[in-house]
């Protein structure tokens, strides 16, 4: 009773904050809303018992992914005429998918998986059975070859970052603080006789 | 479940909720007074000394004044994030204060077995807290954002920056952590290091131990690294703020230092046992409570002593020592676990072997 209490709450407020991120006029409040889906999100991980999976997608998702989001749209210029203006634009592509994806809703809770009864209870497992483990073992183990193409396309992501923004100023002035701290009295001071 | 238990489990928690937040801002308003005096000793004058027997009544009066000051709001600002960003930075402080174990009591020998005494003993409390103390970052942003002006934006962006390249060397400093114990979990860590000073996890990971305080001063915008507030900023993230809302920052700021501090006696200094396991019979809760003691006097000795770094100078530091540092111990750690003939060295801290 307190876990589909608590389930419901969770996936009450992700709702509604996952409304609150398209309606919102403010794009900073939009982020906020993000923030705290993702927070509920991993609330319902946390009542599946997969403590690590929902930590993670707070690390992640909240603790990195989002704090780059909000410091784009810092930076960007908020102009909600131009906003207004686009409505009739995005109209019928956004009509389309809301359409597609509210047939699939519908067909998939008429289904027969949502009846009565038939909810996917997760049998809860005692503190000794550490998911961090489970899932350390099965990635490193069973899918491998899956894990390492996925970290060789992070570190291409990561080295194109890098090549994309490096490049060396002739007019800036770097600082190189080795050489600072290096810096004797005897390097800067002159004895001048008047 | 029926509702009579649920109720007394919803009283049993905010009890023990209870029994965290209020030594917590406690021992904030007297870390504020306990900072005074320290500097004011290494600077060698009085510090506050006025109010109450030897100045004790000081953080009293202080959080008084705070709170009977008008708490203005710009006329530009975004109101609700105005508001609501202090509240984000504070909350994720006290939350991570869910999962540290302050030690293990068996209750004056009533239970077979000692508990933990935590909020929530649960298995990834490493990552949980790293990810908890990540968050009070859209606290500082907020504020600076909010604010609708230039100099706190210009403090919002530093304190970003400076927390985002820090988190990285911390989390790669837990790593080793990670290696030597093999698990997340807190109480775990510290039973890993069971037996006295030299099974400590300071010893074979002392460079990671100031990699991660240092990384901790940086993360709670303490002294060396107070750009964030410095005066050519006026004061950083938190010029539009007064009165209570000004003092929630500093509310977090303390208890941030008092988290670190905690996280890195359990991590690197034992935790709540004794440096030698005769001296256990003093209750572990007080070890531990004097290694974070400790190294608060560490984080107000830092400010006393040391200048503030450049913007650049941080960034070097985060970035070209710290990380390079943090990936190298992980990589010679992994050597020593793995490499027959070396592995006898590391198997004395190992505790998954």
């Amino acid at each position: 009773m307190l876990e589909s209490a608590f389930f419901n709450l969770f996936a009450g407020l992700c709702v509604i904050s996952a409304l609150g991120v398209v309606t919102a006029r403010n794009t900073m409040h939009s982020v906020m809303f993000l923030v705290f889906c993702f927070f509920n999100a991993a609330g319902l991980f946390f009542l599946l018992d997969a403590e690590f999976l929902g930590v993670i997608l707070i690390l992640v998702y909240v603790g990195a992914v989002m704090v780059l989001f909000m410091f784009v749209i810092m930076m960007l210029e908020q102009k909600k005429d131009a906003l207004k203006s686009n409505v009739r634009q995005f109209l019928s592509l956004g009509g389309l998918v809301a359409v597609l994806l509210l047939m699939e809703f519908v067909a998939a809770s008429s289904s027969g998986v949502f009846v009565h009864g038939a909810h996917a209870t997760a049998a809860h497992l005692g503190r000794q059975v550490n998911n961090t483990e489970q899932i350390g073992q099965v990635l490193y183990t069973k899918y491998l070859l899956g894990f390492e193409i996925a970290a060789i396309i992070l570190l291409v992501a990561l080295i194109g970052a890098v090549v994309l923004t490096i490049r060396k100023r002739k007019d800036a002035k770097y600082q190189n603080i080795s050489a600072q701290v290096k810096v004797r009295r005897e390097d800067r001071v002159r004895k001048v006789r008047m | 479940m029926s509702v009579m238990d649920m109720v007394i489990q919803a009283v049993i928690w905010a009890l023990e909720i209870l029994a965290i937040a209020v030594p917590v801002a406690l021992s904030v308003a007297y870390i504020t007074y306990a900072e005074r005096r320290v500097i004011g000793w290494i600077q060698v004058r009085k510090g506050c000394n006025r109010v109450g027997p030897a100045g004790l009544l000081q953080p009293l009066a202080d959080g008084l004044k705070l709170f009977l000051k008008e708490t203005i709001i710009p006329a530009r600002a975004n109101k609700l994030l105005f508001v609501g960003a202090p509240v984000l930075a504070l909350v994720p402080t006290l939350v991570a204060f869910a999962v540290v174990p302050f030690g293990e009591t068996s209750l004056f020998g009533q239970w077979e077995r000692p508990h933990v005494m935590a909020i929530s003993n649960m298995n990834v409390g490493l990552l949980y807290l790293m990810a908890i103390s990540s968050l009070s970052v859209y606290g500082f942003l907020m504020a600076g954002w909010a604010s609708n002006s230039k100099y706190p934006i210009m403090g919002s962006i530093r304190s970003t920056c400076q927390m985002i390249s820090y988190e990285i060397s911390m989390g790669f400093g837990l790593v080793t952590v990670m290696m030597l114990s093999g698990s997340l979990n807190l109480a775990d860590i510290v039973h890993a290091q069971a037996g006295g000073l030299l099974h400590w996890y300071m010893i074979p990971l002392f460079p990671m131990l100031l990699v991660f305080f240092i990384s901790g001063c940086a993360e709670t915008g303490r002294t060396p690294f107070d750009l964030t507030e410095t005066e050519e900023l006026v004061s950083g993230y938190n010029v539009e703020y007064s009165g209570m809302w000004f003092a929630t920052f500093s509310l977090a700021e303390y208890g941030a230092m008092i988290l670190i501090s905690l996280m890195t006696s359990i991590l690197f200094l034992g935790g709540w046992y004794a440096p030698i396991p005769a001296l256990d019979i003093i209750p572990g809760t007080v070890w531990l409570l004097a290694k974070t003691s400790f190294l608060v006097f560490v984080f107000i000795w830092f400010r006393a002593t040391f200048p503030r770094y450049r913007y650049d100078q941080m960034m070097r530091l985060g970035w070209k020592i710290f990380l390079p540092w943090t990936l190298g111990w992980i990589f010679v750690l992994g050597v020593f676990i793995y490499t027959p003939g070396l592995d006898h060295i590391i198997n004395f801290w190992l505790a998954w072997r």
